[in-house]
């Protein structure tokens, strides 16, 4: 034994995190919201929600296959990609839309740009926007009102437009009833993305665990309050009937804010770089929800942040130790 | 009774122990040896101690014994030769066996003096009885200096650096704060924590010898709160000393880091480059100030150091007193040897402290631990793609952006790793212990490091030439 030493570069010891357990805590963190997805829309969303998973997972394993790569569909990568989709979608969606959107999201979006880590947006945006722009009937609008596929959920209000739709077409004035609906999720949305408060016990569960920083949720949704704030105060038309806190807690902000806008590879990896993208964020939502043609803004809001990640990873390098006295020299 | 719980009562407030910014929390292991008290453990009669020439930073020495010779205990066998460079002393008394390269436990050969040990350990008149006490206060300044650098004084916290250089900074940088470094952050390592109890009076000295050369300095003695016992003692015996004070670190890897250590005590930035004399400090481990002491007050030189022997692997886990020169292999097995599944030893902390592939090599002077893995532990996990989760950048004490100089790295873009300030890595390993992908930043960030080290060095040369 004593001839047979193992040697290795230092440190000779890791932390126990893997991309596994990192990955299977964001399955955890989503758990929450994804049952009462179930609770509400009934067990059709459960159904897209294992279709979008199975196809993520399968499309990533056939890539790595065909392009004879490790297969590393353990990490739950996949997983979080196909049930992320699946919560972007709404419950009347047919079932072929997840299986196009997880081919979209794993094969164009991850794998074609070389796989974990490097995409450059969230794989399940992309797929999202990519769905909404092709089979809007589907997906949006409409899609809200129709009277589900034959297994109905608990909740009958569930199946209509969206709140901020509503909104959007000057049609409600925000009541403290809404508010709690909202709330719990009591309202028309996609599957994962109506119930706020499982949102944010899981958002408050990654961040304990530290697999998220909380910088970009909070300062996302800090942001998109004081906007929605600023802009109700200056009297403008189309910010008149909006109520700050039921911004919130709908339109799909919470699933966003802790589980879009934080992914890894398509998120700044510096401090600084995380305040301006989960501003960043809030600024565009807020943009887009009260002068934008959209009703909701969430997903485009983040698209467009993914794509400034590596510009704002440049700018935003964390200062380095012993770096003070150079500075004032050159100041 | 937690060791929150006791520092609270004594009113130190947890809220303001002194700490850097970022950094990692590894389990410690101490729980192997922090209650063992140190053991002395002298090497056998006709046992071969071997002294390699280069057991610090800077020029090698010269042997100034030759093959045949009767040497004595604390005799010098090989004088510096340079102005980076320190003496070094037989620590047994015996003949000198041979003089040739030998394998140390960096790995590389080194021309080492091999003297064997008659068991006698007949001390040389040159160097002071241990019932000695010098009045050190009378000293002068170039004294205290004289006595520190020919006892062979190195850095024995790891890097080895002479002490004497150290203590005595080119004119114009005024030292104001002399730090005994006793964080010890590093997992596993108890010496330091055990010098400070079974020592305590002789450690407080020593800084009190090194405050002798700067009398405006202030002393500090900083040591992390997971050794509330050491930080009482301590405190106890700095009480009659009043330029000394003794702090509470944040248990944090790497609190002892020499620029991190400033930071938290001081509040200063070592510049990017620049030494601790450039912002008024010196920072010695506390092995270091107590052989200062040793030195100074006894007029011994540097024979012996402590080291801790622990892990999974090891059968009697230990802080020891040895010999420097003292074979690590036959240290091993007089300690109570190693278990059947152990399959890695460090020299060191598992941090920063290189695997040896040899135990037959000597302790040297920078030697601070043995410890010893099984398999299980010793298994890297394997190496998968960055998801560029940002937990390196939130881990490295330096500031710097890890996963983005190992692309630079491993794109061998030396330009861009030299411009994202690669060179300023400290190689505290906090990246790669965080990593969740187990990609091996520490490594790629040191090779590349001192690949560009060299490139800058031989731009300036090139400069230097041109003009």
């Amino acid at each position: 034994m004593e001839n047979n030493l193992m040697v290795s570069s230092t440190p000779h010891v890791r932390s126990k995190d893997t991309i596994s357990s990192v990955m299977r805590d964001v399955v955890i963190a989503l758990l929450p919201a994804a049952i009462m997805g179930i609770v509400y829309f009934g067990l059709k969303a459960a159904l897209i929600m294992i279709v979008s998973i199975v196809s993520a997972v399968g499309f990533e394993a056939l890539y790595q296959k065909a392009t004879k790569q490790k297969v590393t569909v353990t990490d739950f990568s996949a997983v979080i990609t196909g049930l992320l989709l699946a919560m972007n979608l709404p419950s009347t969606a047919p079932l072929w839309v997840p299986i196009v959107g997880a081919f979209f999201a794993i094969i164009i979006v991850k794998q074609l740009f070389g796989g974990l880590g490097q995409n450059f947006m969230n794989p399940a945006l992309g797929a999202r926007a990519f769905l909404v722009a092709s089979y809007p009937t589907f997906t949006t609008g409409a899609a809200f009102g129709a009277t589900g596929y034959g297994v109905v959920g608990v909740m009958d209000a569930t199946t209509q437009a969206t709140p901020l739709a509503q909104i959007k077409e000057g049609a409600v004035t925000v009541t403290q009833n809404d508010m709690i609906n909202a709330l719990v999720g009591n309202i028309g949305g996609c599957i994962g993305e109506t119930c706020a408060i499982a949102l944010i016990l899981g958002g408050v569960y990654l961040i304990i665990r530290k697999v998220i920083s909380w910088k970009i949720p909070v300062c996302y949704i800090l942001t998109v309050f004081i906007l929605t704030c600023l802009f109700k105060a200056t009297g403008i038309a189309a910010a008149a009937n909006r109520q700050p806190v039921y911004e919130l807690l709908t339109g799909g902000l919470m699933l966003g804010a802790f589980f879009m806008a934080t992914d890894y590879a398509s998120s700044p990896v510096t401090p600084r770089g995380q305040v301006i993208m989960g501003i960043g964020c809030g600024v565009l939502t807020t943009l887009i929800r009260i002068f934008g043609g959209y009703p909701e803004g969430v997903s485009y809001s983040i698209l467009l942040m993914n794509l400034c990640v590596p510009l704002i990873d440049r700018y935003t390098r964390p200062t380095i130790f012993g770096a003070i006295k150079k500075e004032a020299k050159k100041a | 009774m937690s060791a929150r719980h006791k520092i609270k009562e004594r009113g130190v407030h947890l809220m303001n122990l002194h700490t850097f910014k970022r950094g990692i929390h590894p389990p410690d292991g101490k729980a192997f040896t922090n209650q063992k008290p140190i053991e002395i453990l002298m090497p056998k009669e006709g046992a071969l101690m071997v002294f390699p020439v280069s057991q610090h930073i800077g020029a090698p020495c010269e042997p100034i014994v030759q093959k045949g010779d009767r040497v004595l205990l604390g005799q010098k066998i090989a004088e510096a030769t340079a102005f980076v460079c320190s003496p070094i002393h037989s620590s047994v008394s015996g003949t000198v066996k041979d003089i040739k390269p030998m394998l140390t436990p960096s790995g590389a050969m080194v021309k080492s003096i091999i003297i064997e040990n008659d068991g006698k350990f007949e001390e040389d008149p040159s160097i002071g009885k241990t019932t000695d006490e010098n009045d050190y206060k009378s000293m002068s300044r170039e004294e205290i200096l004289d006595k520190v650098k020919n006892a062979g004084i190195v850095g024995l916290g790891g890097a080895g650096f002479p002490t004497h250089i150290k203590l005595n900074p080119p004119p114009g940088q005024e030292i104001d704060s002399i730090i005994v470094n006793a964080a010890e952050c590093e997992p596993y390592l108890t010496t330091d924590h055990r010098v400070m109890l079974e020592k305590t009076d002789r450690l407080v000295m020593g800084l009190d010898v090194m405050l002798q050369l700067h009398p405006k300095a202030k002393g500090y003695i900083a040591i992390e709160i997971n050794k509330p016992d050491a930080l009482e003692a301590v405190t106890k015996a700095a009480e009659k000393y009043p330029n000394i004070e003794v702090l509470a670190l944040k248990c944090k890897y790497p609190q002892g880091s020499e620029k991190q250590l400033i930071y938290a005590v001081t509040g200063r930035e070592v510049p990017s480059g620049g030494l601790p004399a450039s912002v008024g400090c010196i920072v010695d481990n506390v092995d270091t100030v107590l052989a200062i002491e040793r030195a100074v007050v006894k007029n011994r030189p540097l024979m012996r150091r402590i080291v801790t022997i622990t892990g999974n692997g090891v059968n009697n886990p230990g802080n020891y007193q040895i010999r420097i020169g003292m074979n690590i292999k036959e240290f091993i097995e007089a300690t109570g040897g190693l278990k059947e599944d152990c399959a890695k030893i460090i020299a060191g902390g598992p941090m920063m402290g290189p695997a040896l592939y040899n135990v037959d090599v000597p302790f040297v002077k920078t030697s601070s631990a043995l410890l010893c893995m099984t398999k299980d532990e010793a298994t890297l996990p394997e190496e998968s793609n960055c998801i560029r989760c940002g937990k390196c950048v939130g881990a490295c004490p330096m500031g710097l952006m890890p996963l983005e100089l190992n692309q630079d790295a491993l794109a061998k873009d030396y330009d861009a790793f030299e411009a994202h300030n690669g060179v300023d890595c400290i190689e505290c390993g906090s990246c790669s212990y965080v990593c969740p992908a187990k990609r091996h930043l520490a490594q790629s960030l040191r090779i590349t490091k001192r690949t560009v080290m060299g490139i800058i060095r031989a731009r300036k040369e090139a400069e230097k030439n041109g003009k």
